[in-house]
Order: structure tokens, then C-alpha cells, then sequence
């Protein structure tokens, strides 16, 4: 099963926190995180490599604008 | 354009940055190196001291030794605009609690001014060999500390949102008329009875040549907006999750400003700077050895920034790329300044222990009623776009 946390339009460091209580309470499998700037994709992929998850970032333009969607496995 | 952007992601890409921000502020100390001209002692980049000359040069305050249209700071917000746009990052958004951070805005900027300086002049201050930095910075990471409790009991100032282009464009237009009133410097009546104003003596009278001041701020600028150099962001991650990333750049702009300031003669180590033919102790430059308001300033400050999420200098990138937000925070602390200089609670000044009180309690329950917006119950989960 799938955990996602949306941290669009949050400030510094809550993209980061977030994502990474999420990582820490799912162990394992895989989390999708929404962020949508790229200081933010930067700063959960750090933190979610430095937990030894792997990361992949997907683009996508919704109705509110460009979206990072990050999903992340162990 | 995407191993650069890599490059800059990485932890070389941020302690480059490091070397060369601190690197080109202690040379914008040598006075030597552009014919006597240079920015004050410790003082090669102080967001908060250029913010307040800044806020003097407007006539916001008549402090008359600190009025100077410091061209670094739209600079500085100018490059952050250049590299956004080059690499795809402008986006305008706003709406995360504005006048929450238009207010600690006003009292980091006020608690900056009572230590006498931002995040970046207090490492400065240590790197020039200023013993009264430590105060500040011990102060600092205990504000930033009283922050990070907050942010783990849930706080947050809201989403911010995607806006129309005139949000995100309103403070990089706002800030290069700044910076072209910088370089011609018009005075709209009687020289010192309107503004621009510009000191005769003082910090305000001490200045690079102008050319260099923005080169400078425009590779600072740029150079932060890329590698996301935070001095109070780099504590916070610290205490927050052990991560050290934005650390080792500040690790790496106090190595190269220490290595400068010895290399130019800078370094001139003490609480202060020994006797005068009085028999009075000389202070360091633009500093004050009461301890504990260098420490109580700071924590003001440190507790108002992370708050807000980021040091004076990240909050004036972010407004280059487009947040509204940050730009808000940004005329706060110009506001702030004001109040500060006009309020005479600058430095060890007797109002100074009043306004600490004051901005501790207001910041403080900011943070408290914070908290319930973000409680970690509350944390929107949703299904992926």
C-alpha cells in the first residue's frame, strides 16, 4: 500500500519534515509526496536517499500549475 | 542545463557557493583592494544593516550615519529573478499568512538590530575575529532551536498558492527601480531634508564602488537562488533531521571569510579592541559588549526567521523567484529597521531589553497559535495528481 503526502505551497522545512515522518513511519514500500517547487524536489529526494529509500520524479501540469510528483521505494 | 542544476543540488554545489559568498564579503571589506573605498568592517554583507541603510536612504528613519541606498540587497534579489527564469524556477505564489509574515519580518529585524547584524554579518563578526558574534550566534541557535520545538508540535503558516505572474514580478520590479535609484541617486529637494538621503560619515558613508557591490549581490544572488544557501535554514536542518547539507555551506562561507580576513589583515580579535587614550575600551566595529542582549537579540531574530522559514538573505532570493510571501517578510524587516532607528532600540540601547520582551511574546504566540493550523493530525493526505 501507498502512503502520499501533499506538501504543495508549504514553507521550508515542512516539505522536507513531512516526507521524511512519513518515510519513517512506512519502513518500507511506497510513499508519493507532491511538492511543487524544485528546491522542495531537491530537498525530499535528499532526505529520502540519506533513509535509503530510492526516488523518482515525475512533472505534471495540473489545473493549479506544475507539480512534482516524487514517489519514493524501499 | 540539468548537470548544472545537479551540480548545484549536491552538497560541492552548496559548499561552493559558501566559499565563494563568504570569500567575496570579506573582499568587499578591503579597502585597500579598491582605492580606500569598501563596504564597513565585518559588514562586507549584512542583509540587515543594508536593509536598514536602505530603509535611511528612503527617509524612513533620520539616523543620519546609516542612510545609504545599499545596491546589494536588489541585487541580490535581481540575481535570485536571473537564475530562476534561466532555469525554469519562477513561480509566482502567495498567500501563506502574509501579515503573520510581514510581523516577524519586523521583529527579526528588530532583535538583527539590537545584536547588530543578520545571520550573515554574525559570522562575519566571528570570522573577523569579533568575540561578541559568539553571543549573537549562541543566541541565534537557541532562537532557531525554540523554532524547530514549534515546528515539531505541527506549526506552519498555511499553503502557499500558485498566482498571476504580477504577484511574483511586483518584487523584482520593485527592487530594480531600487537598484536604478542606487546607481543615479537622485535627491528630490534640499540635499538631507529629502530623500534619497545618503550619510556623510558613519557606516551608511562606507561603501564599495557600486559597480563591484552589484556584480557582487547580482553572482550572490544568483548563486543562492541555485544551491538554496540558507545560514538559519542550515541550524534548523541540523537540530531538526541531522542533515548537514545547508551546514556545510555556512561551514564553508565562514572557512573563506576567516582565510580573506587573515589574508587581508582583517583579523583583529577581541571583545574589543583594547584602550583609547582615555582609558575607555574601543569597540568593535558597529558592535556593543552587552552580552546578553547580543544573545536575547539574536534569539528574537533566529525565532522570527525560522518561523518564517528561511534567513534574511533566502527570504529576499525567494522573493526573486517569485514568492510573494518572502517579499512581504522582506518589507517587513525594512519596516522594521524604521521602527527600530525611530524607537531608538537599536544596539545595547535602555529600550532595547523592552522590545526583546515585547517580540518574544508576540513571536512566541505566533508559534503556539501555529501549531493547531499543522497538527500532525491534520496533515493533509491526499491521493497523488
Amino acid at each position: 500500500m501507498s502512503t502520499s503526502v501533499d506538501a504543495r505551497g508549504l514553507s521550508c522545512p515542512q516539505p522536507m519534515f513531512l516526507t521524511r515522518q512519513a518515510l519513517v513511519e512506512a519502513g518500507s514500500g511506497e510513499v508519493v509526496v507532491l511538492v511543487d517547487g524544485a528546491d522542495q524536489v531537491d530537498n525530499c529526494t535528499r532526505t529520502a536517499e540519506r533513509l535509503g529509500w530510492q526516488a523518482t520524479c515525475e512533472q505534471k501540469t495540473g489545473p493549479e500549475g506544475r507539480v512534482f510528483e516524487l514517489t519514493f521505494r524501499k | 542545463m540539468t548537470k548544472v542544476s545537479s551540480f548545484f543540488a549536491r552538497r560541492s554545489g552548496i559548499i561552493v557557493a559558501g566559499l565563494v559568498i563568504g570569500g567575496l564579503a570579506a573582499t568587499l571589506q578591503n579597502a585597500d583592494l579598491f582605492s580606500g573605498r569598501s563596504n564597513p568592517p565585518n559588514m562586507g554583507v549584512c542583509v540587515a544593516c543594508f536593509t536598514r541603510d536602505i530603509a535611511g536612504s528612503l527617509g524612513l528613519h533620520r539616523a543620519s550615519a546609516v542612510q545609504y541606498l545599499r545596491p546589494e540587497i536588489p541585487a541580490f534579489c535581481l540575481g535570485a529573478f536571473i537564475a530562476a527564469l534561466a532555469f525554469g524556477e519562477f513561480r509566482p505564489r502567495t498567500g501563506s499568512s502574509p501579515i503573520v509574515r510581514f510581523i516577524l519580518g519586523m521583529f527579526a529585524m528588530i532583535g538583527a538590530l539590537i545584536f547588530l547584524g543578520c545571520p550573515w554579518r554574525a559570522m562575519l563578526r566571528l570570522a573577523g575575529g569579533d568575540w561578541n558574534a559568539i553571543l549573537g550566534l549562541v543566541g541565534l541557535v537557541a532562537g532557531i532551536g525554540l523554532g524547530v520545538l514549534l515546528l515539531r508540535g505541527g506549526f506552519s503558516l498555511g499553503r502557499a498558492y500558485p498566482a498571476r505572474a504580477v504577484a511574483g514580478l511586483a518584487m523584482p520590479v520593485l527592487m530594480g527601480v531600487l537598484l536604478l535609484l542606487a546607481i543615479f541617486y537622485p535627491v528630490f529637494g534640499e540635499a538631507g531634508q529629502a530623500a534619497l538621503f545618503r550619510s556623510a560619515k558613519g557606516p551608511g558613508a562606507m561603501a564599495a564602488p557600486i559597480v563591484v557591490s552589484i556584480l557582487v549581490g547580482l553572482v550572490v544572488g544568483f548563486l543562492a537562488q541555485r544551491t538554496r544557501f540558507c545560514t538559519v535554514g542550515a541550524f534548523r536542518d541540523l537540530l531538526l533531521m541531522r542533515d548537514f547539507h545547508l551546514f556545510s555551506g555556512i561551514v564553508a562561507f565562514l572557512v573563506a571569510a576567516f582565510a580573506l580576513n587573515l589574508v587581508y589583515g582583517q583579523f583583529k580579535p577581541g571583545f574589543t579592541l583594547g584602550l583609547d587614550s582615555d582609558g575607555k575600551p574601543i569597540q568593535q566595529f558597529a558592535a556593543h559588549s552587552t552580552h546578553w542582549l547580543n544573545f536575547a537579540g539574536m534569539l528574537l531574530a533566529g525565532l522570527s526567521f525560522t518561523l518564517a522559514g528561511g534567513c534574511p538573505g533566502r527570504q529576499v532570493f525567494l522573493s526573486g523567484e517569485g514568492d510573494g510571501d518572502a517579499a512581504v517578510f522582506v518589507l517587513g524587516m525594512l519596516t522594521g529597521a524604521a521602527v527600530s532607528h525611530n524607537f531608538n532600540l537599536v544596539g545595547a540601547s535602555k529600550f532595547a531589553p523592552y522590545v526583546v520582551v515585547i517580540g518574544l511574546v508576540v513571536v512566541g504566540a505566533i508559534g503556539l497559535a501555529g501549531r493547531e493550523v499543522f497538527a500532525r493530525k491534520e496533515a493533509k493526505v491526499c491521493q497523488p495528481v
